[in-house]
């Protein structure tokens, strides 16, 4: 697990390769965190994986989250792992929602971490975030005629009402 | 006992005569139709699928089912079917959720007449407290159901009634008396449609028509 101090000198050595990439670091729960501009995931995470002394090979979890009404509105999370020393690190991309018609769009890590593939899929089949360079980007849980994205805080909770004799009575 | 024994002997020799061979015949033979013949069979070899679709098929249907102690052995269906084609009772067992409706559909289809289906603890009956996005609330809105077994999961004791309820119905002699029994009329719940907390007038119509023919009955 990097410390503050180290997360901070990891910053500083991305900032060197790829300038403006990391927007923030956080720690919180013992664990660090770099918040990261979604056009500089591929260059982050290849980084993490790749620079010497990193060794972050091993992708425990991605998944997304909305944070409405914040802004930018999606995140989708990368769990790092390094297996050597068992620490990880978590990188967020942050996405700014683009509106009703489109859907926000991030770089495919499938070539760095090939099991992010169906990570990358329920991401999509829940949150409507569309990862490019994807080989095979279609609902994996969800029916694949299913309309919406379910995980998303706009959406609707569905369901019905129960017609109990007190709810038509007070609320009927 | 052992009388009835001597006088089954006797009367395979050959030497019961009269009023004695009359009593006798009249002692053994059952009169009936051969509906009521036909549904008394049916109602007590049932094939359940073998089917589960959540933590109802790991609470109940073991409990109710398989194990001794309450043992749905008792009532002739202990014999579980892997193959919808040989079976003629569904048990829906758990929450059905949009995806696997149009596969229990299916299942239902390949089931052979005549053939029934309970649906076993509140979430295949109504969505339970699943009441959201994923889940279809009540597996009645895409096959029809014979008997709901109410409960979160159902005791095994209720699985069986259920299941004594659904002998009945196979019979042709529906078990509705109970609202009867419990002096409960009037505790009925309504769908919307009336004015606040009372049936349509439709509804209050078939209502006292069925209430004429259950307690007339």
């Amino acid at each position: 697990m990097p410390d503050a101090p180290g997360l901070e000198l990891i910053r500083g050595e991305i900032e060197q390769d790829h300038p403006g990439a990391v927007l923030d670091t956080g720690f919180e729960h013992g664990c660090a965190s770099l918040a990261i501009d979604p056009a500089h995931v591929l260059g982050v995470l290849g980084w993490l994986r790749d620079a010497p002394g990193q060794g972050y090979r091993f992708l425990s979890s991605l998944h997304a989250a909305d944070y409405l009404p914040a802004e930018p509105r999606f995140a989708v999370h990368y769990e790092l792992l390094n297996r050597d020393r068992v620490e990880r690190i978590r990188v967020k991309a942050l996405l700014a929602d683009p509106g009703e018609d489109s859907l926000p769009e991030i770089d495919s890590c499938v070539e760095l971490f090939p099991t992010a593939e169906f990570q990358e899929r329920e991401a999509y089949d829940f949150f409507g975030i569309v990862f490019n360079g994807h080989p095979d980007l279609t609902r994996i849980l969800l029916p694949e005629d299913y309309v919406g994205w379910p995980q998303r805080r706009d959406f609707p909770v569905g369901g019905e009402p129960v017609t109990f004799t007190y709810n038509e009575r007070n609320y009927g | 006992m052992r009388s009835r024994q001597l006088r089954a002997r006797d009367m395979l020799r050959g030497d019961l005569e009269g009023e004695e061979l009359e009593r006798y015949v009249e002692e053994r033979v059952v009169m009936t139709n051969f509906d009521k013949m036909l549904g008394w069979a049916r109602s007590n070899s049932i094939f359940p699928l073998t089917f589960g679709l959540a933590c109802c098929a790991i609470e109940g249907i073991p409990m109710a089912a398989v194990t001794a102690r309450y043992d749905i052995a008792r009532f002739g269906a202990e014999a579980g079917r892997a193959s919808p084609r040989q079976a003629d009772l569904i048990i829906l067992s758990g929450r059905v959720s949009i995806k696997m409706a149009p596969i229990i559909r299916r299942l239902y289809d390949q089931m052979l007449e005549p053939k029934w289906a309970i649906s076993m603890g509140a979430c295949s009956s109504s969505g339970g407290m699943f009441s959201n996005y994923a889940v279809v609330q009540g597996a009645e809105k895409f096959m029809p159901i014979d008997v709901h077994v109410p409960g979160c999961p159902p005791r095994p004791e209720a699985v069986l009634y259920g299941f004594t309820k659904l002998q009945r119905k196979i019979q042709g002699n529906p078990d509705q008396g109970w609202r009867a029994r419990y002096g409960a009329h009037g505790t009925e719940e309504w769908a919307r449609g009336g004015p606040r907390g009372e049936p349509s007038a439709e509804a209050a119509k078939a209502y006292l028509a069925a209430r004429e023919l259950i307690v007339s009955a």
